[in-house]
């Protein structure tokens, strides 16, 4: 399982502004991390790119940190970091159960967060967490840092805001007030593909937010709103059926997902009751 | 065949600094396979599903199917050759049923090592969820790894 | 592990047992395999070594109009079907299956074109135009008309059984195609030399490849030699084809004149390679109030695929399973295997019988509901004991242990008292009773002749056999019986790799034949070299008399007659026998079905390595949970379209529960030592056990894979209507990983 090498390049910075500054100069550059996606799309000849820019180890772009109510965690950081970070466990459990769920411990030695979030598949583990949280994605490039609401990172099946010429630098969370509550309903126990996978806070408003049942992760305003205001649980499964695209696709039925969607709507409001 | 663009790759191989000639995006399995000849590390998938192909990266279980050398510069890196055969674990697998028709054993003795001295069996049913076996139904690799646990016996010298 | 001795010991049984056979010597191939340095075909390199390529069929029907290399050719090597220079075949049954397509095709990824390169990157940027003419395919197996074999098998008169049912129950099964998956991927390396070629690689019958290269090549037969590589999983899937893939690697390294290697990449194995064939089975049963059966009318449907490979020995061995192991006086089986233009389909571990025997086992349940009956006690009623008469007209024997593991699993899993208890939850517990036939269809051994030979050495002796270790512990469990009959040490047993220019021809290692078989002919090589040594030790004779190597070839057991156009007679010489009980937890929320416990009694003759065939017993039942639950294959215009290891779904330790096995040993005269076939069996009762378990909730699943899809779309059954259904919560599984929801461990629902 292997694409021809000859014409594929790697560039190497040796530091963090030397990858920006390549980033700008040398686009376009396919950033390499932990490459547990990438690579394999590279070594299936599905994913043409020809020229990669390694940012495994850079410094910068790791670590897990506080400051008062916000939460950094570095896009280098991996989800073995994540698992075991004190920090995450104690304000954002919901990103320690998704990256427990991401395939099995070799893949959670090696796959990032930042990762996650730049290969940007409908199925992401994380992604649902980062909606619910309302994270902040920083993106830097050689000359401006800007931080972007996750809500509004994506703008269509594997597409974003981010420039070619930008990185995901870190993430941030805010203080998250309220019962978190993930499920992600795979293939199997381990190593499996999300066929649902749903992230939510019951907050007054609560936030829901939902994978692998349309082109982005997405939240689902509508129902959010439709329970902050007293209605039945039915009738959000109703709203929430209406506000979410499942398709067929190889693993699983729309109708599977629309159902199972609705059913994780009703675990996650009597769990957190 | 070398070309411009492979380059020099040191790194620490089962306790020994090495240095080779490669493409940075050459995959770490085949790095292991074919210029340091040591086919203990196996291809079952290429897509970091079967866990065939795990090494330690810095103690760290990976799958060498989805490394690219580029990125392995100044790591300490351990195949099962590096065990040298004498591991309590491989000695627990040859014996104890862990090891069938033995495709997956090295990918999974490495994922073993990396659990530590004494996992529970949730921790290792967890830590191996990686490595796919198709023959022994994980029990016999259950109880070979719990065998390995158990102390050897020692020889009690008698006072003069 | 526990396991009881039969009272009745057959007349085998020598004076030394119980000094190797039976105990947990150290596996020959252990340390190898755990080192690291067992080398398997994609381990070999020779010098001066080309890489190989298949070019494929992406249609599922219709004619080649043109093929056009579109590469530069300097350095490549290329052969198609004008390059075979003997017959165009790969010689099994039929002889319908072409080595390469040369004017048509029959299926998606069959092989037209074969390309060698030196260098593995050019070799995988050549492109190949291939332009068709396409046919529509026939991809439905109901409405193929082209059969490849029908069985009838009949016993009393069908009319008068339905005449004296009380009740009538009837209902269809779908099994679907299941993919092998070894973690090692078929492949081969041919080296040309002196006239000829040699071949190492991944496979299961060293002597089908000799037989097929011969006529492949036109190669006289001491010209090929065929080399087992170690090798990673076979479960049938490197039964046969891999004469296809030495016939491809051949071909390059003869028009080449240097050594190929094909090794294929996941995908293309799973596309292109043969799987488990799907099937329907109708019952129609006659069934008297107090619950003896007195009709059984089976209609068998098994998709074949494109070609005829080994479908007919597969049909064959599902017709005869397919009452399962219970008794009637009036029995109709009429089985079929079509064509239908898809990838061949072949040999997997059981061989006809898992699809049979889950339709027979669903069906027991679904007659007990019908009822109102117990059916662990509709089970007991009509099991079949010694002295009774199977479908086919064989009397059993007394090693015939259905009544015995039956009771022993439902007493060791408490099946009662847990069937009350988990009636309107969420745990369900099913049950399945089996059997399997030992060795090859009726005269399938006499026409093999399986021969097997020991040699001397100054130590002791080595194994000669074209018997392949695949994982089961053939080598070790050779070595034991050996060295049991000869009353030297285990360690003084050397075994030779199956390679066919030492070993004799034992016949393929398939049908749970390697310890039975070929073990029995071991047993008695080293009779008689025992005789011969009297008093001498190896050394001494030796020197004495210079080498000795004895050969023994098959002799049928006495009174095992067959006839093979009535399907009469004693099927197999005998059978093991099996009752299984699964425990699972079902999350109504998702339609998830995990696997709580496995308990289960195997009477698999005498024991020879208990490591090997516990480890035997519960890889057959994990393979056996993935069919049952999670591998689907998704087959599209055709072809699988999921066939990467992210989308063929197959249990992980995470999914597999513990296995509680107990071997009950009822010898069988004329196995060694009184032994008995393992390697199939224990996959057969799993999904009927499974669904059986699916049932008890009040979920009517009638086909497998039951994937949360189909347990989410399936009606209630009759269970459901009658009980009271109390859908409890979930409670947490045993199994517990962070896959299932938590309520107060950390992380899924947390208060901060």
């Amino acid at each position: 399982m292997r694409t021809s090498l000859s014409p594929l390049q790697l560039l190497r910075p040796r530091s963090l502004r030397d990858a920006l500054r390549l980033l700008r100069e040398e686009r376009p550059l396919v950033p390499l991390a932990g490459c547990t996606d990438v690579y394999v799309g590279l070594n299936f000849s599905t994913l043409h790119d020809q020229r990669f820019l390694n940012i495994w180890g850079l410094d910068g772009l790791g670590g897990i940190s506080a400051d008062g109510d916000v939460l950094r965690i570095g896009a280098l950081a991996t989800y073995t970091e994540i698992i075991g970070s004190p920090l995450v466990r104690r304000r954002v459990p919901m990103l320690v159960s998704a990256a427990r769920e991401v395939g099995a411990v070799q893949i959670q030695n090696r796959g990032t967060l930042g990762g996650n979030i730049a290969n940007g598949s409908p199925a992401g583990d994380t992604l649902p967490v980062l909606a619910a949280a309302e994270a902040l994605v920083e993106l830097q490039s050689i000359d401006a840092t800007r931080k972007v609401p996750f809500t509004t990172f994506y703008t269509g099946y594997r597409q974003s805001v981010m420039r070619s010429d930008e990185l995901i630098t870190a993430i941030e969370f805010p203080r998250i007030e309220g019962p978190q509550w993930f499920r992600k309903v795979g293939t199997r126990a381990a190593q499996s593909i999300s066929k649902v996978v749903m992230a939510a806070v019951r907050a007054d408003r609560p936030r829901i937010a939902l994978g692998s049942v349309a082109p982005t992760v997405v939240r689902v305003p509508r129902t959010e709103e439709a329970l902050a205001a007293g209605a039945a649980l039915t009738d959000a499964q109703r709203m929430l059926q209406e506000e979410i695209h499942p398709i067929d696709d190889i693993r699983s039925t729309a109708a599977y997902r629309r159902r199972v969607s609705a059913n994780l709507l009703a675990q996650f409001w009597g769990d957190t009751a | 065949m070398t070309t411009a663009r492979h380059r020099l790759i040191a790194f620490v191989l089962n306790g020994r600094r090495i240095t080779v000639r490669a493409h940075p995006l050459k995959r770490l399995l085949d790095l292991l396979r074919e210029d340091c000849g040591l086919t203990g590390t196996k291809e079952g998938c290429g897509e970091g599903e079967c866990g065939a192909c795990t090494v330690l990266v810095d103690g760290q279980a990976v799958n060498s199917c989805l490394v690219p050398v580029g990125q392995i510069a100044g790591a300490t890196i351990q195949t099962i050759e590096g065990l040298k055969g004498h591991h309590r674990l491989q000695q627990a697998f040859a014996e104890q049923g862990g090891a069938q028709c033995g495709i997956c054993t090295p990918g999974m003795i490495l994922a073993a090592v990396a659990l530590g001295p004494r996992p529970t069996l949730d921790q290792v049913r967890t830590g191996l969820s990686g490595n796919l076996c198709r023959c022994t139904g994980y029990m016999g690799i259950y109880r070979a790894i719990q065998a390995a646990q158990k102390p050897k016996a020692r020889v009690r010298r008698r006072r003069a | 592990m526990r396991r009881t001795v039969g009272r009745n010991v057959g007349r085998n049984v020598g004076r030394n047992v119980g000094r190797n056979v039976g105990k947990n010597v150290v596996r020959k191939d252990g340390a190898a395999k755990a080192s690291g340095a067992a080398r398997y075909v994609d381990d070999l390199i020779w010098p001066g070594m080309l890489h190989g390529r298949t070019i494929r069929s992406s249609i599922p029907c219709g004619d080649i109009a043109r093929v056009r290399l579109d590469f530069d050719a300097a350095g490549f090597t290329v052969v198609d079907a004008h390059d075979i220079p003997g017959r165009n075949v790969v010689s099994l049954i039929q002889d319908d299956q072409p080595c390469l397509a040369s004017s048509q095709v029959r299926h998606v990824a069959e092989p037209i074109l074969l390309l060698a390169h030196e260098n593995p990157e050019r070799l995988r940027d050549a492109k190949v135009e291939i332009d068709y003419r396409p046919k529509t395919p026939v991809l439905d197996p109901e409405h193929s008309s082209h059969v490849f074999k029908h069985v009838r098998i009949e016993k009393g008169a069908i009319d008068e059984g339905f005449r004296r049912a009380d009740l009538i129950v009837e209902g269809t099964y779908r099994t679907g195609h299941q993919e092998h998956l070894y973690i090692e991927t078929n492949g081969m390396l041919a080296v040309p030399g002196d006239g000829g070629v040699t071949v190492y690689g991944s496979l299961q019958c060293p002597y089908y490849v000799h037989k097929a290269l011969c006529v492949l090549l036109a190669l006289p037969h001491d010209k090929v030699r065929v080399v087992q590589a170690e090798t990673g999983g076979g479960f049938g899937g490197k039964e046969d084809y891999p004469s296809i893939l030495a016939g491809h690697a051949c071909l390059l390294a003869l028009k080449s004149g240097r050594p190929v290697k094909i090794i294929y990449d996941r995908t293309e194995d799973m596309v292109a390679t043969t799987k488990r064939h799907p099937s329907i089975v109708r019952h129609k049963t006659g069934v008297m109030r107090d619950g003896t059966l007195s009709a059984m009318d089976i209609d068998v449907l098994m998709d074949g695929g494109a070609y005829c490979t080994l479908s007919p020995v597969v049909l064959s061995r599902g017709s005869i399973h397919a009452t399962g192991p219970y008794r009637c006086d009036h029995v109709r089986i009429d089985g079929r295997v079509v064509m239908t233009h898809t990838p061949p389909n072949g040999a997997f571990r059981g061989f006809g019988a898992p699809q049979t025997l889950f339709a027979a086992d669903v069906h027991m349940e679904r007659i007990a509901e019908a009822l109102g009956m117990d059916s662990a006690k509709l089970r007991e009623m009509n099991a079949l004991r010694p002295g009774d008469i199977t479908a086919t007209g064989q009397t059993l024997g007394r090693d015939a242990s259905a009544l015995e593991v039956l009771r022993d699993t439902l007493k060791r899993s408490d099946y009662h008292r847990k069937r009350r208890a988990y009636r309107g939850t969420n745990t369900g517990i099913g049950l399945s009773l089996f059997f399997h036939g030992a060795g090859f269809t009726g005269s399938g051994e006499v026409y093999l002749a399986s021969q097997a030979s020991l040699e001397l050495t100054p130590t002791g002796v080595r194994v000669l056999a074209a018997s392949t270790e695949i994982g089961q512990g053939q080598r070790t469990a050779h070595a034991q019986i050996v060295a049991e009959a000869l009353g030297i040490p285990y360690d003084q047993v050397e075994v030779e790799i199956a390679d066919t220019a030492f070993v004799p021809d034992s016949g393929p290692t398939v049908a749970s034949r390697t310890t039975m078989v070929v073990g029995g002919l071991l047993k008695r090589c080293a009779e008689q070299v025992r005789e011969k040594l009297g008093r001498m030790s190896p050394r001494e004779y030796l020197r004495r008399h210079g080498p000795l190597v004895v050969t023994t070839q098959y002799e049928p057991p006495p009174d095992t007659e067959w006839d093979d156009r009535t399907y009469r007679g004693s099927a197999y010489g005998t059978y093991g026998w099996a009752a299984e009980v699964i425990e699972v937890q079902h999350d109504p929320v998702t339609g998830q079905v995990w696997p709580l416990r496995v308990t289960t009694a195997q009477d698999i003759g005498r024991v020879i390595f208990p490591i090997g065939a516990r480890g035997q017993i519960e890889g057959g039942t994990a393979q056996g949970l993935g069919y049952a639950l999670t591998e689907e294959v998704v087959m599209r215009d055709g072809a699988m379209a999921n066939a990467q290891l992210t989308n063929y779904i197959i249990p992980t330790s995470l999914d597999t529960p513990p296995i509680d096995v107990v071997m009950i040993e009822r010898p069988y005269a004329h196995g060694p030592y009184g032994a008995k076939g393992v390697g199939e069996m224990p996959f057969d009762g799993v999904a009927p056990a499974v669904v059986n378990a699916i049932r008890s909730l009040g979920i009517d699943v009638r086909q497998i894979p039951a994937t949360p899809e189909r347990v989410m779309a399936a009606p209630p059954s009759l269970v459901a209507r009658s009980d009271q259904l109390r859908r409890d919560q979930v409670p947490p599984s045993p199994l517990a990983g962070s896959a299932r929801l938590r309520r107060d461990k950390g992380g899924e629902a947390v208060r901060s």
